[in-house]
């Protein structure tokens, strides 16, 4: 567990010392959000049919976007050899960086989401399973976007080839996660779609992990 | 048999252009691959 | 005396097994295609809702079938291949991914070409055809990322993981699209419903993808084979087979 909040710690603090990375997602976030009423014109109903989606395709965007930055950067200081070599397993390094990387991005991304939804007109009650949904769904993104991250280190491209490879595996947590808003805006009961969202998180913490460290052991062998 | 000649049944009813438009595409597919996997044997 | 299967996981001893393979699998899935498609036209009768247009059936179904096999036959020969460390396992799931695009393609080709006179649109958000779609793509970025990895063992290493990532997901992406489309369809009309199965109309779609089958393993061998002369280029046995050609 010490290595664990070691770990988690140093991300953050390294996160904290170049706060453009964190604060461009977040931005890139409401940018995105913001140009599907651009795209689709102002009209309220639609918009408000649309915002569940919109939120969630734009927070899966963004996700994608911010996963260079979990492997990349200890890979190029040789720090990630270090901590394949170190004698903590490397199931709790990546945790831990996969914790990291969430509290960056996956909350800051769910904390501000209301704020589209206010934008595309969402009763309260739909802003409150928006923000469950974000708080349950960017694990899952953080998780699986590890995996991600870690096929695709140090390949050419490796941006939009891990967003190409990712944003199926994806579908699942849109589907429930925009599902759960949809649903309590028509006044049925979100919670069967949460829960599946928990289901899918409970899975996604178990092969996410072992996926990333398998594939980091084999782009480092 | 289900077909009084052959115009009935190239013309599916009426709706030619979407069966043989799903056969004719798989086909090619078909064709395609076999053409590139015999190339590329020739090449090397 | 136990034959020692083993000795055929080296790509050298199984490149020749494969070419004496190919023939044998090629006739069967001609001969098969033309009884398949014997009964798809001239056996099974004219639907009563759907006229002709049904008889997309009989290439829409085998394709997706074997687009869902492919992959996870393709799952299964990568994930060997990463836990026994054999070459062969990684060079068969680049072999089969193709050939399984291609089926996802064909699908979702004739998918659409049986909405539009069905159903009035060519592309329909039904349960079947958005998974189909989203195998494509789980097909396109195994191969993509097979192809950006210059070294061919951390490829197919990388690849096999992906696969299995993939695979495991798969029940999971296919239950979410169903789900998803039930909720927004409310009375779960599938789109893409089967008239009621007559015994021909079965008979029909299981020899099609029967034939479907046999030509995916022919041209899967014809293409491991060539991977095989690619990837084994600086050995002796190939560089003779080359001047011998």
């Amino acid at each position: 567990m010490h290595g664990f909040a070691l770990i988690v710690r140093r991300d953050l603090r390294l996160a904290l010392r170049r706060k453009g990375d964190v604060l461009n997602v977040l931005v890139f976030f409401l940018v995105v959000a913001s140009l599907f009423p651009l795209g689709v014109g102002p009209e309220p109903d639609q918009l408000r049919a649309m915002a569940a989606g919109v939120a969630w395709v734009a927070a899966l965007l963004a996700a994608v976007i911010s996963l260079p930055r979990l492997f990349a950067a200890d890979l190029a200081d040789g720090t990630l050899e270090q901590l394949l070599l170190s004698p903590q397993p490397l199931a709790v390094v990546v945790l831990a960086k996969i914790a990291a990387h969430w509290l960056c991005t996956g909350l800051p991304l769910a904390l501000v989401a209301p704020l589209i939804g206010l934008q595309y007109g969402l009763p309260a009650d739909a802003l409150a399973i928006l923000l469950a949904s974000l708080l349950l769904g960017t694990p899952v993104l953080s998780l699986l976007g590890a995996a991600g991250a870690a096929l695709t280190l140090g390949v050419r491209g490796a941006g939009a080839l891990a967003g190409l490879l990712l944003l199926p595996l994806y579908v699942p947590a849109l589907v429930f996660g925009a599902g759960a808003v949809t649903a309590a805006m028509s006044g049925l009961d979100p919670s069967a779609y949460l829960a599946l969202l928990g289901a899918l998180l409970a899975v996604s913490s178990l092969v996410g992990p072992w996926a990333a460290c398998a594939a980091l052991r084999i782009a480092l062998d | 048999m289900n077909w009084g000649g052959v115009n009935e049944f190239l013309a599916m009813g009426g709706y030619g252009f979407y069966v043989w438009g799903s056969y004719g595409v798989a086909a090619l597919c078909i064709f395609l691959e076999i053409f590139f996997l015999r190339s590329k044997r020739q090449k090397s | 005396m136990k034959p020692d299967l083993f000795r055929y996981a080296a790509p050298q001893a199984f490149f020749p097994v494969a070419g004496k393979l190919i023939p044998w699998f090629s006739v069967l899935a001609g001969v098969l295609a033309l009884i398949g498609l014997y009964i798809a036209f001239f056996v099974a009768p004219t639907d009563f809702q759907q006229g002709e247009a049904y008889r997309i059936i009989f290439i829409h179904v085998p394709a997706a079938w074997m687009s869902m096999f492919i992959y996870l036959v393709m799952a299964g020969w990568a994930g060997m291949g990463l836990a026994l460390n054999t070459r062969l396992s990684g060079m068969m799931a680049s072999a089969l991914a193709p050939t399984g695009a291609m089926f996802t393609f064909i699908a979702l080709w004739s998918g659409a070409l049986w909405g539009k006179p069905t159903w009035g649109t060519y592309w329909v958000w039904d349960a079947r055809l958005t998974s189909e779609l989203i195998l494509l793509f789980l097909y396109l970025g195994f191969i993509a990322l097979k192809g950006a990895i210059a070294d061919p063992v951390r490829a197919d290493r990388a690849g096999a993981v992906l696969a299995l990532l993939g695979a495991v997901n798969v029940p999971i992406i296919y239950f979410s699209v169903q789900w998803w489309n039930t909720l927004h369809q409310g009375s779960s009309i599938n789109l893409m419903a089967a008239p009621t199965m007559a015994a021909t109309m079965l008979a029909g779609m299981l020899v099609m993808a029967l034939a479907a089958w046999m030509y995916g393993v022919a041209a899967t061998l014809a293409r491991l084979r060539n991977i095989i002369l690619e990837r084994e280029r600086d050995a002796d046995w190939v560089r003779l087979q080359r001047s011998a050609a």
